[in-house]
């Protein structure tokens, strides 16, 4: 499959989907101009790799900051990681938040509440 | 004087005293016009950099940062126009952010359709009335069943900010005439 790969800017997150060195993350801010165009080719994406993924599939997410209508489109990946874990996938959702940052850890244990899929929770240090 | 040196005397004076009720009022940053990306992502960079300057709390910074985001979409994506041709620009509103010893204050004001005053008075009614773990419940609730809306909107803004802040949402509706009524929203920032 081809490789998605978006550099991030101040409203847009950056972006890694790379089969070939199992990198499946997105990071950064994300209250992008146009939710639904910036997050469409990201489905699109995952719904034809959910049909051909062999090994194990870890997504990662490191974000800083996201709006509400990103955190939408964010629930929309983990449903579509849902669907492939209980297709039989192996898949595992990996949520990295600063540790100073309650909300970003509080909206992870929101999403592992909606979603049905394994999720782990991991707090890195700030610079 | 003639009557034109009176009207640009008014009018000087009139900036002075609109200058020292933003002082009295501790406005940081006013603004009244069409609500773009461009102008949310100028106003919450402007906004962040002066918080790092006064060296303000990571936290408090990210707490005004994520809800002056939410309300400037807010305005930009659901104030009605009142002319019709102007349906498909950018919404327009007043923004105000005001910053004392104890809070920010973030408050908004843009037109609305009136029939739309009783769903959305109810809708904030409601989130005011839950605490932390209500809100919570309604959010998940809100994320899973509602569907984004042609213009980018989640439905989410309300209730995310009043889980954000821990504070109740205080509004008001101001009939215009009988389609329109004006909206103004105030959110609170405990520093």
């Amino acid at each position: 499959m081809e490789v998605i790969k978006i550099v991030g800017t101040d409203d847009t997150p950056s972006v890694t989907l790379d089969v070939a060195n199992e990198i499946f993350e997105i990071s950064g801010r994300s209250l992008p101009e146009d939710v639904a165009a910036f997050y469409e080719p990201i489905l699109d994406w995952i719904e034809r790799y959910s049909e051909e993924a062999s090994g194990k599939t870890v997504f990662n997410f490191k974000l800083v900051y996201f709006n509400t209508a990103s955190s939408k489109m964010i629930l929309d990946i983990l449903l579509k990681l849902e669907e492939m874990y209980e297709s039989g996938k192996d898949v595992m959702i990996r949520w990295h938040y600063p540790e100073d940052d309650e909300d970003m850890e509080e909206a992870g244990e929101e999403y592992s509440d909606i979603v049905e899929v394994p999720f782990e929770q991991i707090s890195y240090p700030l610079d | 004087m003639d009557e034109n040196n009176v009207e640009i005397k008014e009018f000087l004076e009139f900036v002075y005293t609109f200058y020292k009720s933003m002082k009295d009022a501790k406005v940081e940053l006013v603004y009244e016009g069409e609500i773009t990306h461009q102008i949310t992502k100028a106003f919450t960079s402007l906004t962040e950099t002066n918080m790092q300057l006064t060296e303000e709390s990571n936290n408090t910074q990210k707490k005004v940062f994520h809800v002056m985001i939410e309300c400037l979409q807010n305005i930009g994506k659901h104030a009605d126009p009142m002319n019709p041709e102007d349906f498909n620009k950018d919404g327009r509103g007043v923004f105000v952010l005001c910053k004392n010893e104890t809070e920010y204050t973030i408050t908004t004001g843009n037109i609305i359709q009136k029939h739309k005053v009783d769903e959305i008075g109810s809708s904030l009614d409601n989130i005011n009335s839950l605490d932390k773990e209500g809100l919570k419940q309604l959010y998940k609730h809100q994320i899973k069943e509602g569907r984004l809306s042609n213009k980018g909107g989640a439905g989410l803004g309300f209730i995310d900010i009043a889980k954000k802040t821990g504070n109740k949402i205080h509004f008001h509706f101001a009939p215009i005439n009988d389609d329109f009524s004006f909206m103004v929203l105030t959110s609170t920032i405990t520093r």
